[in-house]
């Protein structure tokens, strides 16, 4: 019997089939962030129960840290009195905190695969729907709401119905000036923003065997993106190497074991799929996105598509996308003006997204004009970037090296879009008010588009920059 | 309110419009809070400053508690901030074409069925309820359909929240505590438990 990645996890953390139909299916590692958790810890406590398995439990601080100075007591009292709960929360229950003095601290979803606690093979839960990352190294990552963080804290289990699989090929090889997140950008343009609704995403394929670890962990951020909760690539030797001698993978003689059960978690060859997609990579472009929710993009050098060319159920959306953005149909999206440029976020902030947006700007300045930012994911990512001198060729460039956190991304913290800006930004999603301002607007696209647009001070096409 | 969800009957508030995100629902600059306390007075803040006309906007629908929306609703954010939002606004139920995953579970665990109906249903609906905003609808949770006036819509909700909604059980916590040491059975049982 062929069985895919999905099964196997499923039947290894089933405890039991709920009257409702549901799974009770248990959880190995529960990642908490600042934002959704007080409010689970509160229902907790209400309830007289405790956190079941704190050792399978790990907190950070990412949504709301300031990045410019992180000294505390925070300027933002509301970001200080947060940040003082989930300290007090996880001093109380007995769980890690990756906090600002860790060195460890960052955006949970940039920590939990950086740190080895990212494993193939096991589930995960976090509050926040971009837990879908995790799925990279092979895990069944669920992002969850606050109730559900609620029911991990109290019975490392959570109430769930098994998705359908979905498998997404990518196969050939990439062009020149494509990264990971026009490849994901490309999949949601042509599967939809909901098109995965009810289902896990396998992605497979050469041009994804062929993927390092972060661009994979680019491609399975986005997962939720197009409606799927779940995403995953199965676990091999690219993922093995990442997690030698990572501070919470297995080391030694149990890692080598434990390379052994990865191997055996995979999908086996023959298995079947509840659907099959296939994609040539080398069709893919650069992508941007020129409307209000990640499925609305277009290549470079395409023009700003036309509402009548819509599905019938697309067309409104189309045109109220279109009127937010004040954008033309039929216009090039490149040559639009930026106000803002970032570079940051759980998708795009990992030492490589850096090193190719790095590669644009040296030796380039930023265009008059344009606010321009890089956010590292965390606070290792920061250091390694640093340690070979990239901070200095953002800042020669005249981009801002911030301190880790979640940032532009959604604007909980004082990076704010103003007004009507436009921002290119390397993060996940273009939602009207996404970047802080209820009129601001987002496009979409890789660390290394972000770079060219902030040299252009417009939207440019990364290729004619690279040697 | 009754520990089950049988039927949800009250006035209607229609919000037409596909992919509305959780972003929009409840922007993120209201989630720098450790409470769900007072989330409803920023339910569609952006939205509704934006259109003087949107349908939270409208007085005529003051007191409604049936939501009527159209495709993917709900999509983005995990935040339960979003459901929590609407709840407290009064918010009891919500019929559309479509949910997203995530919001569409966080809605149960907070006893807010999410029916779905047909799109040509979605679009008679809100003309109706806009036409005449008094009149009741029924959401009918166990029997699987909408009524408004002398019209019965077949609706679909999936059966595990179903079977949540009219046992009263959307609070997981307590349904999985039931299952004891099988917790720790299964934890146990995992390689990477046990060292592989």
């Amino acid at each position: 019997m062929a069985d895919t990645l999905l099964d196997k996890i499923w039947q290894a953390h089933t405890v039991r089939v709920l009257p409702s139909g549901q799974t009770q299916l248990f959880i190995g590692l529960h990642l908490i962030h600042e934002v959704t958790s007080p409010q689970a810890f509160h229902m907790l406590r209400e309830a007289g129960l405790k956190v079941r398995f704190p050792e399978r439990t790990f907190a950070t601080i990412d949504h709301i840290v300031p990045t410019a100075s992180q000294l505390r007591p925070f300027s933002d009292t509301l970001a200080e009195e947060m940040t003082a709960h989930l300290v007090r929360n996880c001093q109380e229950y007995d769980i890690p905190l990756f906090g600002l003095d860790s060195g460890r601290q960052g955006i949970v979803h940039v920590i939990g695969p950086e740190l080895g606690l990212t494993q193939p093979g096991i589930t995960i839960g976090c509050g926040d729907s971009h837990t879908s990352t995790h799925g990279a190294l092979g895990a069944l990552a669920f992002g969850i709401g606050t109730s559900q963080v609620r029911d991990v804290f109290a019975t490392q289990c959570l109430a769930i119905a098994r998705p359908k699989l979905r498998q997404i090929r990518v196969d050939g090889r990439l062009a020149g000036g494509v990264y990971a997140k026009d490849v994901i950008l490309t999949i949601i343009q042509r599967l939809g923003v909901k098109g995965g609704v009810g289902y896990a995403y396998e992605y497979a394929g050469s041009a994804v065997e062929a993927m390092s670890m972060e661009e994979r962990l680019t491609i399975c951020n986005m997962s939720i993106e197009g409606g799927a909760r779940l995403g995953y690539v199965n676990p091999d030797e690219t993922t093995f190497a990442y997690l030698k001698d990572r501070p919470f993978a297995p080391q030694g003689e149990t890692y080598d074991r434990a390379v052994r059960w990865w191997k055996s978690m995979a999908t086996d060859p023959g298995a079947s799929f509840d659907h099959v997609v296939h994609l040539d990579a080398l069709s893919i472009q650069p992508m941007v996105t020129w409307g209000i929710n990640p499925g609305q993009s277009v290549g470079v050098k395409d023009p700003i598509p036309d509402p009548r060319n819509a599905a019938e159920s697309d067309r409104a959306s189309w045109a109220e996308a279109l009127a937010f953005m004040s954008f033309e149909a039929g216009r090039p999206i490149i040559g639009t003006s930026i106000d803002v440029a970032f570079i940051g976020s759980c998708t795009n902030a990992r030492l490589s997204d850096l090193q190719s947006a790095a590669a644009v700007l040296q030796g380039r300045k930023v265009a008059k004009g344009v606010r321009a930012l890089v956010v590292p994911g965390s606070q290792a990512v920061a250091k390694a970037a640093e340690s070979e001198g990239l901070h200095e060729i953002f800042r020669e460039a005249g981009f801002e090296w911030r301190k880790a956190g979640c940032s532009l991304c959604l604007g909980m913290n004082e990076d704010k879009l103003q007004g009507r800006e436009i921002c290119a930004s390397s993060s996940n999603r273009n939602f009207k008010g996404r970047q802080g301002s209820p009129t601001g607007r987002t496009l979409l696209m890789s660390p290394a588009m972000v770079a060219a647009a902030a040299i252009a001070g417009e939207i440019a096409d990364v290729r004619e920059l690279l040697p | 309110m009754s520990p089950i969800r049988r039927k949800i009957i009250g006035r209607g508030i229609p919000l037409p419009g596909n992919d509305i995100d959780t972003d929009r629902i409840i922007p993120a600059r209201y989630l720098r809070t450790v409470t769900f306390e007072r989330l409803e007075e920023h339910l569609f803040k952006d939205d509704r400053a934006q259109a003087p006309d949107h349908a939270f906007n409208q007085d005529r629908y003051g007191g409604a508690s049936v939501l009527v929306v159209g495709q993917n609703f709900g999509c983005g954010s995990s935040r339960e901030h979003a459901p929590e939002a609407l709840r407290r606004w009064g918010i009891r139920g919500i019929v559309g074409e479509s949910f997203a995953e995530i919001f569409h579970g966080n809605c149960t665990a907070l006893g807010i069925p999410c029916l779905t109906v047909a799109v040509e249903d979605v679009d008679w609906l809100m003309e109706a309820v806009a036409q005449d905003p008094g009149r009741e609808i029924v959401l009918d949770v166990e029997n699987r359909q909408v009524m408004f006036g002398d019209r019965a819509i077949p609706a679909m909700i999936p059966s595990g929240h179903q079977e949540q909604l009219l046992t009263g059980t959307w609070n997981a916590t307590l349904v999985l505590l039931e299952a004891g040491e099988e917790i720790e059975r299964v934890a146990n049982s995992l390689p990477y438990a046990t060292g592989y």
